[in-house]
C-alpha cells in the first residue's frame, strides 16, 4: 500500500483541472495579447480566471497579478514595495516565514534595509501587539504569513491587519498554504498584498498570484511586455492560470470538513498509540490538513526513510534531512531545543486522502517509532543526555 | 541517495543494544546536531568478544554504527584501533558527501570505547 501524506509540499493535480488545462494546449493556445479572434478568446479565458481568483479573496480582478508561483509572488511583494522606498527602509516579518520570505528579507538587509523578525509563542502565533509596537515611522511593510507550512498555525490576520491599518503601514500575507482552506478577505483583514500558489490546491506547479490593492505602487521585477497590467512581463501561462483558477473553484466546504476530521483522527490516534509525543502548533486555529508531531528520542530522517520504504510519504524538520544540516527554523522558533526538533514528522493530507491510508500510516508509524526507539540510547534514559562534545560540532552549525 | 548497503544496515541494524557489564563504553556526538552514538565493548584475551551500540541519529548514523560493530567484532584491540571512518564508509559502499563528517562518527565511538577500556584497566591495575 502507498500513502501520499506530503500535500503541504505539493498536491496531485485534480483530473478536472488536467482536462481544463488541456484545452489551452491543444486548441485555445493563442497568445492572450494577440488581437485576432483566437487571441481574444485566450484573453477572455484569462479574464475569467482572474475574476474567479479575485472573487475568492474579496478582491477585484484588476488587483490580481498572475505569477510563476508562491516564491515569485513573495519576492514581488517584498522587493516590489522595498525598491520604491526612498526613506522608509524597515520591514517587519516573523521568525516562522517560508524561505521565500526570509531569503528575500535577508537579501533586502544586504541592500541596506533593516528587518524585524517577530518571535512567536509556543503554538506559533505572532502577537498583534508585537506587530503594532514594532512599527516605526520608517516601516515600509509588514509581512506575516497566514498559515504556516510546517505546523499549520493560522494567524489572526484580522487583528494584525487592524494594527497595521492603525499605523497606516501596508500589510502583506503569504497565503500559499491557506488559500481555499481558510477564509481570506482582503478588506476585512486590511491586506494590501496577498501571495497565492496553485500547486498546493490540486492545480499545476509554477503558477501563482499576487493580490495588489488598488493604488498600491509596486516596482516591476520582470521587465519586458505590458502583460499583467504592466506589472509582470511575459506571455501569460494560460494553461497554468486557467488550471489554477479551476482548481481553486473545486474546493468545497465538505472537503475542508473531511480533511479536518482526518487530521483530528490522526492526531488523536498518534497520541493514543504512541507515548512521548509532542503535538506542534495550535489545536484551535490549525490548517485543516496539517498534523505535526515530535516523536521524542528518535531522528526524523531515519523515520522518513523507513516510512518511505513502506510506501508512505511524510516530511520532517530534522537537520539531517536538510541540505543546511540545520533543524527547522519554525520548530526552533516555537521553542523546541535542537535535539527535540530533530524528531519532527509532518503529515499533510488532501481531499483525496482516505481513512485507509491514514490507518496504514498509523499502524506503520507506531511500529517504526518503536523500532527506532529500540536503537536510540535516549529511550531508556527518558531524556536527551545533556552532554556535548565540541569536536563534533558540525561545520556551519549554529552554536547550541 | 543512500547505497543499498547503507539501507540494509539501517533497516536491520546488527548488534543493537547495551552490554550491562561492558569493559568499555564510548560516547560520541551531540544531541544538538542530531547524532549520538554509544558503543559498548566486551574484551577477552585482547580481542573484542562483543561490540554493541545504541544510536540516536539519521539513516547513515545508524548504518555506520551497525557496520562498525561488524568490522570490529573478533578483532584485536590494535586492529580495531586502526579501523577508520573511511573504512566504515567504504564497507557501506559509500556515504553521501554531506554525511561523511556528521553522521560517520561510529569509528570514533569505537575508539573511545577502547580508550575507556584501557583507562579502566590501568586504574584497576594501578
Ligand atoms: C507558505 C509557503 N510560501 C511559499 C511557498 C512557495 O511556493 P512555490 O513553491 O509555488 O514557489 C510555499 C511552498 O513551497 C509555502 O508553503
Amino acid at each position: 500500500m502507498r500513502a501520499y501524506l506530503d500535500n503541504a509540499a505539493t498536491t496531485r493535480v485534480a483530473p478536472e483541472v488536467i482536462e481544463r488545462m488541456g484545452i489551452f494546449f491543444s486548441t485555445a493556445y493563442a497568445n492572450a495579447s494577440s488581437l485576432h479572434a483566437q487571441g481574444m478568446e485566450a484573453k477572455r479565458a484569462l479574464d475569467e480566471a482572474r475574476a474567479a481568483i479575485a472573487a475568492m479573496i474579496n478582491a477585484s480582478p484588476e488587483e490580481i497579478i498572475f505569477t510563476g508561483g508562491g516564491s515569485e509572488s513573495n519576492n514581488l511583494a517584498l522587493k516590489g514595495v522595498a525598491f520604491l522606498q526612498k526613506e522608509k527602509r524597515h520591514i517587519i516579518t516573523s521568525a516562522i516565514e517560508h524561505p521565500s520570505i526570509l531569503g528575500t528579507c535577508a537579501f533586502l538587509e544586504k541592500q541596506g534595509f533593516s528587518v524585524t523578525y517577530l518571535p512567536v509563542g509556543r503554538e506559533g502565533f505572532v502577537s498583534a501587539g508585537d506587530v503594532e509596537s514594532a512599527i516605526t515611522d520608517q516601516t515600509a511593510l509588514v509581512s506575516i504569513m497566514h498559515a504556516n507550512n510546517e505546523i499549520g498555525t493560522i494567524q489572526d490576520l484580522d487583528r494584525i491587519g487592524k494594527a497595521c491599518a492603525a499605523k497606516g503601514v501596508p500589510f502583506h500575507t503569504d497565503a500559499v498554504q491557506s488559500f481555499t482552506k481558510a477564509p481570506i478577505d482582503v478588506t476585512r483583514m486590511g491586506l494590501s498584498l496577498v501571495s497565492l500558489a496553485s500547486h498546493k490546491i490540486h492545480g499545476p506547479k509554477g503558477v501563482g498570484a499576487l493580490y495588489v490593492r488598488k493604488g498600491m505602487r509596486l516596482q516591476k521585477q520582470i521587465h519586458g511586455g505590458h502583460q499583467e497590467n504592466d506589472r509582470r512581463a511575459g506571455t501569460e501561462n494560460l494553461p497554468g492560470i486557467a488550471g489554477f483558477a479551476h482548481a481553486a473553484s473545486l474546493q468545497t466546504p465538505e472537503h475542508i470538513t473531511k480533511m479536518a476530521e482526518l487530521r483530528d483522527y490522526t492526531i488523536t490516534e498518534i497520541e493514543r498509540r504512541i507515548p512521548d509525543v509532542i503535538v506542534n502548533g495550535s489545536r484551535a486555529r490549525r490548517l485543516c490538513n496539517n498534523v505535526n508531531v515530535i516523536f521524542k528520542y528518535i531522528e526524523g530522517e531515519a523515520l522518513l526513510f523507513t516510512l518511505s520504504q513502506k510506501g508512505i510519504a511524510i516530511s520532517t524538520g530534522s537537520a539531517c534531512s536538510s541540505r543546511s544540516l540545520r533543524p527547522s527554523h519554525v520548530l526552533r522558533a516555537i521553542g523546541l531545543p535542537h535535539e527535540v526538533a530533530h524528531g519532527s514528522c509532518r503529515v499533510s493530507i488532501s481531499r483525496y486522502t482516505t481513512k485507509q491510508e491514514i490507518d496504514y500510516f498509523l499502524d506503520t508509524v507506531t511500529a517504526v517509532v518503536a523500532q527506532l526507539r529500540e536503537v536510540s540510547p535516549f529511550t531508556k534514559m527518558g531524556k536527551y543526555e545533556a552532554y556535548t562534545d565540541d569536536d563534533h560540532t558540525h561545520e556551519g552549525h549554529p552554536a547550541a | 541517495m543512500y547505497s543499498r548497503k547503507v539501507m540494509e544496515h539501517f533497516a536491520s541494524p546488527h548488534n543493537v543494544g547495551e552490554i550491562p557489564d561492558a569493559d568499555g563504553v564510548g560516547k560520541v556526538g551531540n544531541p544538538v546536531c542530531g547524532d549520538v552514538m554509544f558503543v559498548y565493548i566486551k574484551v577477552k584475551d585482547g580481542r573484542l568478544e562483543d561490540v554493541r551500540f545504541k544510536t540516536f541519529g539519521c539513516v547513515s548514523a545508524i548504518a555506520t554504527s551497525s557496520m562498525v560493530t561488524d568490522l570490529a567484532k573478533g578483532k584485536t584491540l590494535a586492529e580495531a584501533e586502526r579501523i577508520t571512518r573511511d573504512d566504515v564508509a567504504d564497507a557501506l559502499e559509500g556515504l553521501p558527501p554531506i554525511k561523511m563528517h556528521c553522521s560517520n562518527l561510529a569509528a570514533d565511538a569505537l575508539h573511545a570505547a577502547i580508550e575507556d577500556y584501557k583507562k579502566k584497566r590501568k586504574g584497576s591495575a594501578g
